[in-house]
C-alpha cells in the first residue's frame, strides 16, 4: 500500500513536470529574439536557436530537460548564462534551512497549544490561545514582519536584515534568521494548532475515551495516550501542508528580511523572463509539495494499526 | 446470610440537558448492594439504567449532572470526594464493562496494553506482572490463544471475544464492584451465551459484586441475585430474582414479562408465483466469497424472515437484491423477469419496486431534511408527483404510519423519537409504492413496546397493500411473531429454509437447533441447564 502511494507520487511529479514544460511552451515570443533584443540580425537569431536546441521538436527538448533535471542539471540561466544548478543550490539550502527552522519552532508550539487547549477546552487558556493564533493568521505576513522588526530589531535584539554566506556558522545563522523564522511561525501555527485541538476534541466523545475516564486515568494521560494517537492522521496532513507552504510560499518574508531564498530568485526570474530558471524552481516547489504530502500519507498509514495490521 | 453493604445509593437525582433545558432523568433512586452480590438493573431505554450505573462510580456523562442524593461506596462518599479521590477508585475498586467493546477499546493500542494500563497507573502491579496476569484472565475467560490474543489490536478480534477481553480488563485490579452496561446486547445469541457464562463464572470466582444493566429480562435472570426494575428514572419494584420472575407485583413489570403479545395469524402457503426470487446467488467482496448459492422466494403479502448471526450474509443478500452488490453468479428474478445485476443498469421502475428500511433510522434519515422532503422525494422521483398532489400524498403517507400530518409534516428527524423515526423510514419506503420491502433489522434498536408498534404497523400495511417483506433479523421472537417463511443463513449459505411452523417444530437442523436453543428463557436455571446439556 505504501509502495503504491510512493509510485503514485512519482507519477504525479512526472505529470506536473509535463504541465510545467507545456505551460512555458505556450508563452508567446521567441526566446532567441528576446535574448538578443529587437536589433539582432536573423542570422544571429538562427545561430542562437540552433545553439539552444530550440529547433528540436518539443518532446525531444522535454526529454533533454527532464533527464537533465533528474541529474541535477537544469541547464543555464537565460539571463546571465550561469548554470541554474549553481544559482539554485545555495538558495535552496537557505530556503530549506529557514523552513526547517520555522517548523522546529512552530510544530512543537502548535501541537502543545492544540493539546492543552483541547485539554482545557472553553477555559481562559483555550480562548486566549485561539484568539492569539487567529489574530496572528489574520494579519498579513509583511505586517507581522514589520512589527517584529519594529519591536525586536529596532531595539537591537536581532538583525533586521539577514546577511549570510556559506562561511556563516550555524549559531550565527540561527541568530540572524530568527526574525524571519518567527514571522513564519506566527503565520503557520494557528492552522496546525486549531486542527490539533479540533481533531482531539472530535474524539473526546468516543466510547473508548469514556472507558479511559472510567479506568481512572488523568485527563492529560487520556488526551495524550488515548485521543492523540487516533487524531494523528489529520494533524500530520495539516503539518505537511504547512511545511510545504514554508518552502514555497515565503517570498514576502524573504523580501522583507532580504533573505537569499528561492522565492526571491523565482520573482527575479519571472521579471527577467528567465524561463529556464522559472521551470526549475517550479519543479522543485512541486516536488516539495508532492514529497511532503507523500510523507504525510505514509506516516498516517504507519500510525494507524487498522491499516498496518490487517486481520 | 447478609454480608456487609458495599454500595448504598439513596435518593439519587440526576439531571440531563437537552438543548438549553435541564430535566430530571433519575428521580430519587435508592440502591443497596452487598459484597459479592449481583444486582440486575432492567428497564427500557430512557429508564436511566446506565446513568444510575455510572453514578455508582461517581461519574456523570457530559450533559448530565448529579443533583441530589448520596452515593456511599465502602464508607466513601462519592459525591463529596474530590475528583482525584474518585479517579483513584475508578478502574481499581469499581470497574466498568461497556455495551460495545468494539467501540470501547482504543483502536490505537493492543489489548494487553489497555489491560495493563489500570493496574500500572493505580500502582496495583508492575507492567510485566500485569501482562502475565492478563494471560491468566484471558484463559479464565476462555479466550482462544490466551498467550497471543493480547498482542492483537481490537479490530483483529471478534465482537464476542472483545467483550470477554473487556471483562478481563475490568477484572485487572480485582475490583470490589463491576458495572456491566448491556454487555451482551450487541452480540449474537450464540455468542451471548458464551459471554454470559464467562461473566457469571468470573464474578463468582472472584466474589465480585456487580450491577448488571440490561433491557433483556431473560439475560439478567441468568446472572443476578436480585432484580430492580426502572421506568423513566424511577424504581418500579425490586425483588430477589426468583421471586421477581414468579410473582411480579407491578403492572409494568408484568408487561415486560409478556414478551411479545403480538403475533400475526399464520397465513396459508402462498399459491401465486413469487414476486421476487433469489436464484443461486454467489457474491464476493473482492476475493472473499460472502454468499454461496443462495436461493429463496418472496411472495406477495407474505414475509420471509432471514435469520442468522452477524457475518452470515443476511445484509449482503439484501445488497445483492437491491443491486448494490452485483453477484458473481446467479440472478434476481422480479415478476418472472431477471433484474439487471447492477444498480446502474436498472430502470427507475425496477428500482421503485424494491425498497429498503434500515436498522438505524437515526443515520438513515438526512437530519437536515424535513419530513415533507424525506417522504416526498421518492414520490416525486418515482411517481412524478408535484405541488398539491405531492403534498396530499405525503399527508396520506403520514396518516398511514399513524402520525398526524399537521403536527409532523414540517419537522426534522431530530425532533422525533426513535420509534417515530423508524415510522418515517417505513413511510419513505412506501412512498415509492413498491411491491417488495427489505427490512434490515428494523426493530433491533428499539424498545420492546415500541418494537411491537412497528411490527403491528408493518403487518397492517402488508395486509392492506399486499406487500412482500424480506425481514432480516437475529431476533427469534420477532420471527415467531411475523414470519411466514424462514430462511436460516450461516457463513454465506442457506442452511435451513421452510414454512415457519416446519422450522420451529422439532426435529431441527443442527444449526437451527443451536440458534433456537441459544435464545435466553425466562428461567434463572436456563443457562446452567443449557451449558450442562451441551457439555
Amino acid at each position: 500500500m505504501i509502495l503504491t502511494r510512493i509510485a503514485l507520487g512519482v507519477g504525479l511529479l512526472f505529470v506536473v513536470s509535463l504541465v510545467i514544460f507545456w505551460a512555458t511552451e505556450l508563452l508567446p515570443g521567441d526566446l532567441a529574439t528576446q535574448l538578443l533584443g529587437q536589433s539582432a540580425t536573423p542570422e544571429t537569431v538562427a545561430a542562437l536557436r540552433a545553439q539552444l536546441g530550440l529547433n528540436d521538436p518539443a518532446p525531444v527538448r522535454y526529454w533533454a530537460w527532464l533527464t537533465g533535471a533528474l541529474t541535477g542539471d537544469f541547464g543555464v540561466s537565460l539571463a546571465n548564462n550561469r548554470p541554474i544548478a549553481d544559482l539554485i543550490g545555495a538558495r535552496l539550502g537557505n530556503t530549506v534551512f529557514l523552513a526547517l527552522y520555522a517548523a522546529a519552532l512552530s510544530v512543537p508550539i502548535a501541537l502543545t497549544l492544540g493539546i492543552l487547549s483541547a485539554l482545557w477546552r472553553n477555559s481562559i487558556f483555550d480562548r486566549m490561545a485561539n484568539a492569539g493564533a487567529l489574530g496572528a493568521i489574520s494579519l498579513p505576513e509583511f505586517f507581522i514582519a514589520y512589527i517584529l522588526v519594529l519591536w525586536l530589531a529596532q531595539t537591537g535584539f536581532f538583525p533586521s536584515m539577514v546577511r549570510i554566506n556559506p562561511t556563516t556558522t550555524f549559531g550565527d545563522r540561527l541568530y540572524m534568521t530568527f526574525l524571519p523564522a518567527l514571522t513564519l511561525t506566527l503565520v503557520v501555527t494557528a492552522h496546525m494548532m486549531r486542527m490539533t485541538r479540533a481533531a482531539i476534541i472530535n474524539l473526546m466523545a468516543s466510547p473508548y475515551i469514556e472507558m479511559a475516564r472510567l479506568k481512572g486515568l488523568s485527563p492529560l494521560r487520556i488526551v495524550l495516550r488515548h485521543a492523540l494517537p487516533n487524531a494523528l492522521a489529520p494533524i500530520i496532513n495539516v503539518v505537511a501542508l504547512n511545511l510545504a507552504y514554508l518552502i514555497t510560499g515565503v517570498v514576502v518574508v524573504e523580501v522583507v528580511f532580504v533573505y537569499p531564498g528561492l522565492g526571491q530568485l523565482m520573482v527575479d526570474a519571472v521579471s527577467n523572463r528567465d524561463i529556464a530558471v522559472v521551470q526549475a524552481i517550479a519543479l522543485i516547489f512541486a516536488a516539495a509539495y508532492i514529497g511532503l504530502n507523500l510523507i504525510a500519507d505514509v506516516l498516517s498509514t504507519i500510525t494507524n494499526p487498522r491499516l498496518m495490521h490487517r486481520r | 446470610m447478609t454480608r456487609e453493604v458495599l454500595l448504598r445509593i439513596e435518593g439519587l437525582r440526576i439531571e440531563g440537558r437537552s438543548g438549553d433545558t435541564w430535566s430530571e432523568i433519575v428521580k430519587g433512586v435508592d440502591l443497596t448492594l452487598h459484597k459479592g452480590e449481583v444486582l440486575g438493573l432492567i428497564g427500557e431505554s430512557g429508564a436511566g439504567k446506565s446513568t444510575v450505573g455510572l453514578a455508582a462510580m461517581g461519574f456523570a456523562r457530559d450533559g448530565c449532572k448529579i443533583t441530589g442524593g448520596s452515593i456511599m461506596f465502602d464508607g466513601i462518599d462519592l459525591r463529596r470526594a474530590t475528583e482525584a479521590q474518585r479517579r483513584a477508585l475508578r478502574g481499581k475498586r469499581i470497574a466498568y464493562v461497556a455495551q460495545s467493546a468494539a467501540a470501547s477499546f482504543n483502536p490505537a493500542h493492543r489489548l494487553i496494553e489497555q489491560y495493563a494500563e489500570a493496574p500500572v497507573i493505580h500502582g496495583v502491579m508492575a507492567r510485566d506482572k500485569a501482562e502475565k496476569d492478563a494471560v491468566d484472565l484471558y484463559r479464565k475467560m476462555q479466550l482462544p490463544d490466551p498467550e497471543g490474543i493480547g498482542f492483537r489490536y481490537p479490530h483483529q478480534v471478534s465482537g464476542g471475544q472483545l467483550q470477554r477481553a473487556m471483562t478481563a480488563m475490568a477484572m485487572a485490579c480485582r475490583p470490589d464492584l463491576i458495572i456491566f452496561d448491556e454487555p451482551t446486547t450487541a452480540l449474537d445469541v450464540t455468542t451471548q451465551i458464551e459471554v454470559l457464562a464467562a461473566i457469571r463464572d468470573i464474578v463468582r470466582q472472584f466474589d465480585t459484586a456487580a450491577i448488571y444493566i440490561t433491557h433483556d429480562l431473560a439475560v439478567v435472570a441468568q446472572a443476578a441475585d436480585r432484580i430492580k426494575v426502572l421506568l423513566r428514572g424511577e424504581e418500579v419494584e425490586e425483588a430477589p430474582t426468583r421471586q421477581m420472575l414468579d410473582a411480579p407485583r407491578e403492572e409494568y413489570t408484568k408487561s415486560l414479562w409478556a414478551v411479545r403479545s403480538f403475533a400475526r395469524p399464520v397465513q396459508p402457503p402462498a399459491t401465486a408465483a413469487p414476486v421476487l426470487s433469489v436464484r443461486g446467488v454467489t457474491a464476493a467482496y473482492g476475493k472473499t466469497v460472502v454468499l454461496e448459492d443462495v436461493s429463496f422466494d418472496i411472495h406477495a403479502g407474505r414475509t420471509v424472515a432471514v435469520v442468522g448471526e452477524s457475518g452470515s450474509g443476511k445484509s449482503t443478500t439484501a445488497r445483492v437484491i437491491t443491486g448494490l452488490l452485483p453477484p458473481t453468479s446467479g440472478e434476481i428474478v422480479f415478476d418472472g423477469a431477471a433484474l439487471p445485476p447492477a444498480l446502474k443498469a436498472r430502470t427507475r421502475n425496477q428500482l421503485r419496486q424494491v425498497q429498503m428500511i434500515y436498522q438505524m433510522a437515526d443515520t438513515a434519515l438526512n437530519p437536515k431534511q424535513r419530513l415533507r422532503e424525506l417522504i416526498g422525494r421518492p414520490a416525486q422521483m418515482y411517481l412524478g408527483l408535484h405541488g398539491r398532489a405531492l403534498d396530499a400524498r405525503v399527508r396520506d403517507l403520514l396518516h398511514l404510519i399513524e402520525l398526524d400530518p399537521d403536527t409532523y409534516i414540517d419537522r426534522l428527524p431530530g425532533e422525533l423519537s426513535g420509534g417515530q423515526k423508524q415510522r418515517i423510514g417505513i413511510a419513505r419506503a412506501l412512498a415509492a409504492e413498491p411491491r417488495v420491502i427489505i427490512c434490515d433489522e428494523v426493530t433491533s434498536a428499539l424498545d420492546q413496546i415500541v418494537q411491537e408498534g412497528i411490527l403491528q404497523l408493518l403487518t397492517r400495511l402488508q395486509d392492506e397493500f399486499g406487500l412482500a417483506y424480506m425481514f432480516i433479523t437475529h431476533d427469534i421472537a420477532t420471527v415467531r411473531a411475523i414470519a411466514d417463511e424462514v430462511v436460516v443463513m450461516q457463513r454465506g449459505r442457506v442452511v435451513d429454509a421452510g414454512h415457519k411452523t416446519e422450522i420451529f417444530t422439532p426435529p431441527h437442523q443442527p444449526y437451527t437447533e443451536l440458534l433456537l436453543s441459544s435464545v435466553p428463557e425466562m428461567d434463572p436455571d436456563w443457562l446452567t441447564r443449557l451449558l450442562d446439556s451441551r457439555a
